[in-house]
């Protein structure tokens, strides 16, 4: 009895430095920034403690007009939309690039295999800035990508692409692809081939049993690969940063700049807040659509 | 029947991918070798801007930053993640949903929602920005990275051995020190590398979190890349790629032995 006790105390103690530093430096802020969004902003930057507003709210919004009515302000609902289209955008083309590339390695024998997933991962682990940096070297004018279709006689002029909505589209396919490809694999390696052989004897051209039996398969996979390029993607900074220039303004680079020239706290953590709601929206709605798929079966 | 799990278009896309993939990593590393200072024209091989890289006080200082940071997070990060790994291994317990959530938040919320909260907290707490802030928020989204592989090597264990030195009258502390731990060695050497790369290679939540005296080596190459291409920019990147490379390509291995 004693030792039982003992054991609960001991599993007690190890869990203890995790949910005490995760607890006071990660949960707290958070919980601390959403208490942020609803206080009023001080004058020159910081929050005034105690004096409790949805001004930050509002601010979505309405501006204030002189007579303080409000107006509708379609500013940065349209900031919002280009941030959810561009998402959308980047992880269309991040699904139709990384599911034939996820089918090809799962088609593979087991070395080669394990080799290229670990190619895959390999950029995951280098620097966000750096690879975003070399994407720079080869958009801009006079750079590389220019350079080989100028000489190819493709083009005569620059392309001009980099501090365009298509250069951040092309990094945050990039940065994020990986994100798509191997949850794909994941779930294609899994994969009982022969029920893709009974599809043949019965008759199935490649492109039907992809269809009818490969992709449904697939889902859970195809799924999670979804939620995991569209949620970096629709908090961003890096890219739209340094390959949009910071011209095409998104969630991400809005609320840096809270915190920065435009000094509006509570908005700043009203918006980060709003981003996080929207993020725990999409997992949850995943958890419950996908996550209990294998106990029935499979 | 290797002809019936081929499917026609995908090994093309495929290596298109990998291409597309490595490219940019390619030309930088090459570009960090070119002699012409334009940065992407290129007139012949040096490694020049290595040395002005190495002898420009800034950068050194910045990734002495940046190691002094790494190591710590890493060192803290991958205790605490040890100690959470051994104890979810246990019994289950309730709560233990809770715990695994907290646990994987930091992988979960936006880098900038992070960013933003670690901020928000740290000024509002009147803790001064520097190089502790930013070593305490690497800390904390380190402990997933350093997690998964140590749980990953745990759940793998076999549980006969313990219970074999339980038999042979070993006491917990004994045949934690000298099985449990010895077998777990290289999740944990894994877990560790994996944190360190993340902590060495974080920009946003650093950025947000660094004031004035926390400038890391990303922080630095941040600045350079604002004011514009050049070589010294590419030979600090290409030093940063090969490190991560090498780091993740010896937790890959570490990993799988044993």
């Amino acid at each position: 009895m004693r030792s039982a006790a003992r054991t609960r105390l001991a599993q007690a103690l190890q869990l203890a430095p995790a949910i005490l530093v995760l607890g006071l430096f990660m949960l707290g802020p958070l919980l601390l920034m959403g208490y942020v969004s609803f206080l009023e902003k001080g004058s020159y930057g910081g929050v005034k403690w105690g004096v409790h507003s949805v001004e930050a709210y509002v601010k979505f919004l309405f501006e204030r007009d002189f007579d303080d009515s409000l107006i509708l302000n379609p500013d940065y609902l349209r900031i919002f939309a280009r941030s959810f289209g561009l998402a959308v955008a980047t992880t269309v083309l991040a699904l139709l690039i990384g599911f034939p590339v996820a089918l090809y390695m799962a088609m593979q024998p087991e070395r080669r295999r394990n080799l290229l997933v670990f190619l895959v991962t390999i950029p995951f682990w280098t620097n966000l800035l750096v690879r975003n940096y070399a994407w720079i070297l080869l958009l801009r004018n006079g750079g590389l990508v220019d350079g080989v279709l100028q000489g190819a006689g493709v083009t005569e002029q620059p392309l001009g692409i980099l501090y365009t909505n298509t250069a951040v589209a092309i990094g945050l396919v990039y940065s994020f692809l990986p994100f798509m490809v191997l949850p794909i694999y994941t779930s294609l390696e899994k994969l009982d081939f022969r029920l893709v052989e009974a599809a043949y004897d019965l008759g199935a051209g490649k492109a039907l049993a992809l269809r009818r039996v490969v992709i449904p398969l697939a889902k859970p996979g195809i799924a999670a690969g979804c939620i995991l390029v569209f949620i970096p993607c629709l908090g961003a900074y890096v890219t739209p940063e340094l390959l949009g220039g910071g011209k095409a303004l998104l969630i991400g680079n809005l609320i840096q700049s809270q915190f920065g020239v435009a000094r509006n706290w509570p908005f700043g953590a009203a918006l980060a807040f709003f981003l996080l709601s929207v993020v725990l929206l999409a997992m949850t709605v995943y958890a419950l659509r996908f996550k209990q798929r294998p106990e029935h079966g499979a | 029947m290797s002809r019936l799990r081929r499917f026609p278009g995908t090994a093309a896309m495929a290596w298109a991918f990998f291409a597309y993939l490595y490219l940019p990593i390619v030309v930088l590393v090459v570009l960090a070798f070119n002699a012409n200072s334009s940065a992407t024209i290129w007139t012949g091989f040096t490694t020049d801007w290595f040395g002005r890289v190495a002898n420009n006080p800034d950068i050194v200082r910045a990734a002495k930053n940046s190691l002094l940071v790494s190591t710590v997070a890493t060192i803290v990060a991958t205790a605490v993640a040890t100690l959470a790994a051994l104890g979810m291994a246990r019994r289950r317990f309730r709560g233990e949903g809770a715990v695994s959530a907290l646990i994987s938040l930091p992988l979960v919320v936006p880098e900038v929602v992070t960013a933003v909260a670690s901020l928000l907290f740290f000024v509002l707490l009147r803790i001064d920005l520097g190089l502790l802030t930013v070593a305490i928020a690497h800390t904390v989204f380190c402990i997933p990275f350093a997690y998964l592989p140590i749980r990953a090597r745990l759940d793998g264990l076999d549980r006969s051995l313990l219970e074999a030195a339980g038999d042979l009258y070993a006491d917990p502390w004994r045949t934690f020190w000298r099985i449990t731990l010895p077998l777990l060695a290289p999740g944990i050497l894994s877990g560790a590398m994996l944190a360190f790369i993340v902590s060495l290679d974080d920009f946003v939540i650093t950025y947000f979190v660094a004031g004035a005296g926390g400038t890391t080596l990303p922080i630095y190459i941040y600045g350079m890349i604002r004011i514009g291409v050049s070589p010294e920019v590419n030979a600090v990147s290409a030093i940063m790629l090969v490190v991560s490379i090498a780091f993740v390509s010896l937790s890959y291995l570490v990993g799988r032995r044993g």
